[in-house]
């Protein structure tokens, strides 16, 4: 193997064809522009606000400065919002990952009485469902409208995360070794709890990080069913100060509106920054299991 | 799910659901006429359409990244091109405002370097659908490839092997082998695809609205949105979706059945 793969290495070397520096010149434009605007978020937070507005920030910070995080310091409605956000994606993941992987590994049962039928009602709701306002009446009329657990608790199943992994559990835990524990006297939740779990590793970090993912990015839950703001994500809060520029309506005028614009300005490129760097980071951790548990999951599927 | 009665009913919310006197399709047809109905089912179908027309994208992607050859470099590719996924659907149009604005974002700085005059990029009604559907590409590309390069690492080596001693070039090995081993994923997904066909996600459209850009961006499900949740009619807003939800049932059923004619793919 070791020797075909740097024969294969020495040959293709020897021949740098026309379509090789196509294909990499291909592939570093594509890297500048996945980049690129990134990048230009990076380093705009740490410039002048001026100097950005002017075009001067191009390459490097111009003016470099960090009153954009010392003012994210003084948002309070940032931290509550992340805050709830932590809260949020944990309980949420956690709920969300043992509600899914039961019902996966319950559906992967062959000996599952009628597992056809229950499998097409799950999937039948992602195609089909009463919409926007039955559900919100549902759940005003369940006492979730405006509390905590309505953001973890109703949408917890994602049909796509059951399929993905029980196609998961059916082929990649034999069905034998329900059969060796049973003859052990293993009942059937020790045995999923003790074996089934611990064996599948790749299939939960890949649905932790979805749901993780998920919840983090979402705003949409809240836009609808959250109305006290100290319940806020931090999405919602961000939307308010990126998109909906809250801030700068609330401002009067005069050299004390010019400062309050000016910080408005920093504020939201540091936000992006500090919303986004979190939930980037969580990815090369699970990037091992990710390949193994994608293609497991989804070429089969 | 229930509750989609509602759409048949004059909702009262003194009455409850069941105590609600039925009204039929009257709230059908009350859409059917409106002037909204056109602005907004037209809408829908563009950002559809044009948005499944970036379908083919990552597959060819999958497959020109596919041809890295050096291993650390193809990963680091790959780490690149998923990061956008992990930006929420807030920070992406929040970073799209900052990038477009024309008084001092990206391409107005680049507009003014041309000594020119930046259009307002966002708040235009008829370049709405390409900055929904390109800012998705961006974002979305990389990681919707994924699939596809799991399913092209599954080609036996000994394959490309064979068609080397052949004398096949990079080109044929593509179409011989790689096109091939992508096509029962593409159907399934390409199904999935057509189920959600009009359904344009209701929060990025409702993100990236303004007042502006209404007669581009306003979709059947930020209408349902204003409908119900702003303006409190619940039975009209019902119907709206419901109407939306059968259709995008009925396309879904119909193409599953075209494809299990005629290439054996199915989704059940």
């Amino acid at each position: 193997m070791a020797n075909t793969a740097t024969m294969q290495r020495q040959t293709s070397r020897s021949r740098v064809s026309l379509g090789e520096y196509i294909l990499y010149g291909w592939s570093l434009l594509i890297l500048l522009i996945t980049l690129y605007p990134l990048y230009f978020i990076v380093i705009a937070s740490f410039s002048d606000p001026y100097a950005v507005g002017n075009g001067q920030v191009w390459l490097w910070p111009k003016g470099f400065t960090l009153e954009g995080y010392k003012e994210l310091l003084n948002q309070s409605k940032i931290w509550i919002g992340y805050r709830n956000t932590i809260a949020y994606t944990i309980v949420g993941t956690c709920i969300g990952l043992f509600v899914n992987l039961s019902a996966a590994y319950a559906l992967s049962r062959k000996d599952l009485f009628g597992r056809k039928i229950l499998t097409l009602f799950f999937i039948f709701t992602m195609f089909f469902n009463g919409g926007l306002i039955p559900t919100f009446l549902t759940i005003r009329d369940f006492g979730l409208y405006d509390t905590f657990l309505v953001m973890v608790l109703p949408f917890a199943v994602g049909v796509f995360d059951i399929i993905v992994a029980r196609t998961f559990f059916a082929n990649s835990i034999p069905a034998d070794l329900w059969e060796a524990a049973q003859v052990d006297g293993c009942g059937n939740l020790r045995y999923y709890f003790g074996i089934v779990l611990p064996l599948s590793k790749a299939i939960i970090s890949v649905l932790a990080l979805w749901i993780a993912v998920g919840h983090w990015n979402s705003y949409f839950s809240a836009l609808i069913y959250i109305k006290s703001p100290d319940l806020y994500p931090l999405q919602l809060v961000l939307r308010n100060i990126l998109i909906t520029n809250q801030m700068q309506s609330d401002m009067g005028t005069g050299e004390a509106a010019q400062i309050a614009l000016r910080l408005a300005n920093m504020l939201r490129y540091s936000v992006i920054i500090v919303a986004t760097v979190p939930i980037m980071c969580v990815y090369p951790f699970v990037q091992k299991y990710f390949n193994q548990g994608v293609m497991i999951g989804a070429v089969k599927s | 799910m229930y509750g989609v009665i509602i759409a048949f009913k004059d909702y009262n919310p003194s009455l409850g659901i069941n105590g609600s006197p039925w009204a039929g399709f009257k709230y059908f047809e009350k859409f059917f006429n409106s002037y909204q109905f056109e602005v907004t089912l037209k809408n829908t179908i563009v950002i559809s359409l044009y948005s499944f027309a970036t379908f083919p994208i990552p597959i060819i992607f999958a497959l020109v990244v596919n041809q890295l050859r050096q291993n650390w470099y193809r990963r680091f590719f790959q780490t690149v091109t998923y990061m956008p996924h992990f930006i929420s659907m807030v920070v992406l149009v929040g970073l799209m405002m900052i990038l477009l604005s024309p008084s001092n974002g990206l391409i107005g700085n680049i507009y003014r370097l041309f000594g020119a005059e930046a259009p307002n990029l966002m708040g235009s009604a008829s370049l709405f659908s390409s900055l929904y559907v390109w800012s998705e590409v961006w974002q979305q590309t990389g990681w919707n490839s994924i699939i596809y390069l799991a399913a092209l690492s599954a080609v036996n080596p000994s394959l490309y092997e064979a068609a080397k001693v052949d004398g096949a070039s990079k080109w044929q090995m593509v179409k011989m082998i790689d096109i091939p081993m992508l096509i029962p994923t593409t159907v399934t997904l390409l199904i999935l695809r057509i189920g959600g066909l009009l359904g344009v996600g209701f929060e990025k459209v409702f993100l990236m609205q303004n007042n502006l850009n209404l007669s581009g961006s306003e979709v059947i499900s930020t209408y349902v949105y204003k409908i119900g949740l702003l303006s409190a009619q619940y039975s009209f807003s019902s119907a709206i979706n419901l109407f939306n939800t059968v259709i995008n049932l009925v396309l879904l059923i119909t193409f599953n059945q075209i494809s299990k004619k005629y290439s054996e793919n199915s989704i059940w």
